[in-house]
């Protein structure tokens, strides 16, 4: 295995180039990604559930508590939202549980990109990164100079990580290279004029690829474009992150490493609301990939009612007793 | 294993159970003491700790067991098949009541993990039961006649490896039919079978339709050359079910034999990797790899070899092997000192013989019977591990280069029970399907089991199906 390199460092590029061969074309793109191996269903979603049946207590229970919290994407994404509600949420992610100060931040603000500068404010010197959505989320159907607009002003007002989604209509149609490029155009609109960049996140919409064998597929297809970060969901479908898919996407990255040495991080979003489905998806980490990917830099939950499910768990582990939602904040 | 997320011991409570320190025998209705006097002690396999005694059945007492069978089953063939149903519908709905106690009991006496018991054994025992009780108004459309009658007094000893499960196999098809049963547990785990007893009694089963007779070998010899009983259904060793079928020769004796396999699972080079490696790992190191069905072959094609091991390996670095009762562990501990030997022996016999052996760090338990799960790679058709039944969590990988290999690889070995097949080509997988002897082929899984589906095999590894309709038939006078 070639040594590691993470997806959003400089060596990464020079990786990815030395698979130059598999999307020099669109006929190429298209013999690698259905050369990849099937997924069969009935195995994967035998596998989640099996990972899910593991009991996590005590010791073991108040660690992946507190690293669940600090793997946070703290999100709003309303037509409502507003500077005030955007700077109440900022507050919440730095100290979640007022009555705790031990309590970890969260690893993000997920925000629009017209409210990542009050996010960027708010957030001050925290630590906490600001995260934008872009590119005419969540459906992506806008015309790509637009998408990479979005891009830019979201960059410009300082977003730490931009969270991109695909299109879903080119994806299904097969036009894989079509995907591909606009992930790549993406991905240069993240560059700052510094030359650092903002980490770019690949939402998939997996509810709308439905398959297994394409979410295998626009994995690989994202990462091989320069993803830092792949992405389940909008958290606007129907059907968001769901534990099989997560372990596919785990797979992938893990894969993607083995061949070119990059790592790339997994967020799942959408749907994820308590402690324990919180667990099982670090026991899927876990046994999967292993403690390299267990922070926040390579695992990130996306979500906003989790984290108040995570905080009412870690005082009734910490105290003995349930608390109750008057004990945990509203934002 | 990562060290930062270090899993807590998350221990299933022993408090369910509730063990006495001895046991008799379970005959017309009543526990009774044996007429030997013998006692033996059952233990746990991970501990070494006797969890309690139980009676050596003798002769006599068979005798008296299948007498009482033999009284019993006049009413209770007499019976409506829909009042038998009432008494089947009944034991299962026990079954699941009590399944937490139930799969605690399993894992202790057997070392099988808690995940295990709780999510596959106990499981099935109870649509076991459910299933043949939807039969038992219903054999007249079952396809034997319209009105198929019992045999008699069966008498069935099953093994160690799952003891309810295996009982439930047994016992469901032939009260439903309206057979009596008399049944003698493995000598290493006769507890769960003892549970059973209490559970006959709770439904209100009548006196004498199910007996249970613990002990050794010698009393299930005594079992199967009873001349009282109708029918002979063992479940064990190849060598012992030779043994039995040369009893029962010459007798009007029904015979049905589940035996040993080496089964192939044959992984072809467009397989989804990922489920074939779980499918591998779930076919051998499952229950300690002691399965009859296990797919202790790994056939791979050449051209992935390397590949599939890497991942396979990998995999195999994750497994959890220690505390039985622990609700993480993966592989628990290898059912006793004796089955440890053979397995240590045939292990050292594959090395000695050139194959190359693998085994993840793993640190095993002090006391108890361990076995880490264990990879033998450059294994030929001509060692004793590509041949023999190892039961236990050792994995011999060969390659194939064809279709026409694999198959003929596959079906070079005097068993046939199971075989597994990983590819995304249906037209490859129903011809592999046609062309493998074994009786039960799954494709893209592996040890897959349902009360709907017939299981049993070819050749050395038995004949007579349990399961499904076909079960039946084994206690029918078809």
């Amino acid at each position: 295995m070639p040594t590691t390199v993470p997806a959003y460092g400089k060596e990464a590029a020079g990786r990815l180039a030395s698979m130059a061969d598999v999307t020099a074309s669109d006929g190429a793109l298209r013999r690698f990604l259905h050369g990849l191996p099937g997924v069969d269903a009935v195995g994967l979603q035998a596998r989640a559930a099996t990972l899910g049946t593991r009991s996590i207590k005590t010791t073991a229970k108040a660690y992946a508590i507190d690293l669940a919290i600090s793997m946070i994407d703290l999100t709003t994404l309303e037509g409502a939202d507003t500077p005030g509600k955007v700077r109440a949420l900022c507050a919440k992610g730095v100290h979640p549980d007022p009555t705790d100060r031990t309590a970890p931040k969260v690893a993000a603000i997920c925000v629009y990109p017209d409210m990542v500068g009050v996010a960027k404010e708010a957030l001050g010197d925290s630590g906490i990164h600001v995260a934008s959505v872009a590119t005419a989320f969540p459906a992506g159907r806008a015309a790509l100079p637009v998408k990479l607009a979005d891009t830019r002003d979201a960059v410009a007002a300082g977003a730490d990580e931009i969270d991109m989604v695909i299109d879903r209509g080119a994806f299904l149609s097969g036009r894989y290279l079509e995907v591909f490029e606009e992930i790549k155009a993406v991905k240069e609109a993240c560059a700052r004029p510094d030359g650092s960049a903002a980490h770019l996140k690949v939402i998939f919409e997996t509810g709308e690829l439905q398959t297994y064998d394409n979410v295998r597929r626009v994995s690989w297809l994202s990462m091989l474009a320069g993803a830092d970060f792949i992405k389940t969901s909008t958290g606007k479908v129907a059907v968001n992150a769901t534990p099989p898919v997560t372990l596919l996407m785990l797979e992938a990255v893990r894969d993607f490493r083995a061949t070119t040495g990059v790592q790339v991080g997994v967020k799942p979003a959408g749907g994820i609301r308590t402690t324990k489905d919180a667990i099982k998806y670090l026991v899927m980490v876990n046994e999967t990939l292993g403690e390299e990917w267990l922070t926040a830099d390579w695992f990130r939950f996306g979500a906003s009612s989790l984290l108040n499910d995570l905080l009412m768990q870690r005082q009734k582990l910490s105290t003995g007793r349930y608390s109750g939602p008057d004990y945990v904040t509203v934002d | 294993m990562s060290s930062a997320f270090d899993y807590a011991p998350a221990p299933e409570s022993r408090s369910v159970v509730d063990l006495a320190p001895s046991y008799g025998l379970f005959i017309d209705g009543e526990f009774t003491e044996g007429t030997g006097g013998g006692l033996r002690k059952t233990v746990s396999p991970a501990t070494e700790e006797v969890l309690a005694e139980y009676t050596q059945g003798t002769a006599e007492d068979v005798d008296r067991a299948v007498q009482a069978a033999r009284r019993a089953f006049e009413k209770w063939s007499a019976l409506p098949g829909a009042e038998r149903a009432k008494f089947l519908f009944r034991i299962a709905r026990i079954i699941q009541e009590r399944s937490r106690e139930l799969a605690v009991l399993e894992t202790l006496d057997n070392g099988k993990p808690i995940r295990e018991a709780r999510d596959a054994d106990l499981p099935l025992v109870a649509a076991h039961f459910f299933y043949y009780a939807g039969w038992a108004d219903k054999l007249g459309h079952a396809g034997f006649g319209p009105d198929p009658r019992p045999l008699g007094v069966a008498g069935q000893v099953i093994p160690w490896n799952f003891p309810l499960l295996m009982l439930a196999w047994k016992v469901a098809p032939a009260l439903a039919c309206g057979n009596t049963v008399v049944l003698k547990p493995a000598e290493t785990t006769p507890l769960s079978a003892l549970f059973f007893a209490d559970i006959c009694r709770q439904a209100g089963l009548p006196k004498g339709v199910v007996n249970i007779v613990t002990g050794d070998g010698s009393t299930g010899a005594s079992l199967v050359a009873h001349p009282g009983i109708d029918k002979v259904a063992f479940t064990g060793s190849t060598e012992v079910g030779k043994a039995i079928a040369r009893t029962v020769a010459g007798t009007d004796k029904k015979l049905t034999l589940e035996l040993g396999g080496k089964a192939a699972n044959i992984v072809f080079d467009d397989a989804p990797i990922d489920q074939a490696v779980e499918g591998i790992v779930n076919g051998i190191f499952f229950n300690q790899g002691h399965v009859c069905c296990a797919g202790s072959r790994l056939l791979v094609q050449e051209s992935i070899q390397d590949e599939l091991l890497d991942a396979l390996k990998r995999r195999m670095a994750t497994l959890r092997v220690g505390d039985p009762l622990d609700k993480n562990t993966d592989i628990g501990a290898i059912n006793s000192a004796e089955q440890l030997a053979r397995i240590t022996e045939l292990a050292a016999a594959g090395e000695a013989e050139g194959a190359e052996r693998w085994s993840p760090s793993c640190e095993l338990p002090g006391s108890g019977y361990w076995f880490a799960p264990t990879l033998f790679t450059g294994v030929t058709q001509a060692h004793r591990i590509a041949r023999e039944e190892v039961f236990g969590p050792v994995l011999s990988v060969l390659t194939f280069r064809t279709p026409e290999e694999a198959v003929a690889k596959a079906n070079n070995t005097p068993y046939g029970l199971s075989a597994g097949i990983w590819t995304e080509k249906g037209s490859r997988m129903l011809w592999m399907a046609n062309q493998l002897r074994a009786g039960v082929i799954w494709s893209n899984t592996f040890n897959k089991f349902d009360p709907a589906s017939p299981f049993g095999g070819y050749k050395e590894s038995g004949f007579g199906r349990e399961g499904g309709r076909h079960g039946l038939e084994a206690y029918l006078n078809v």
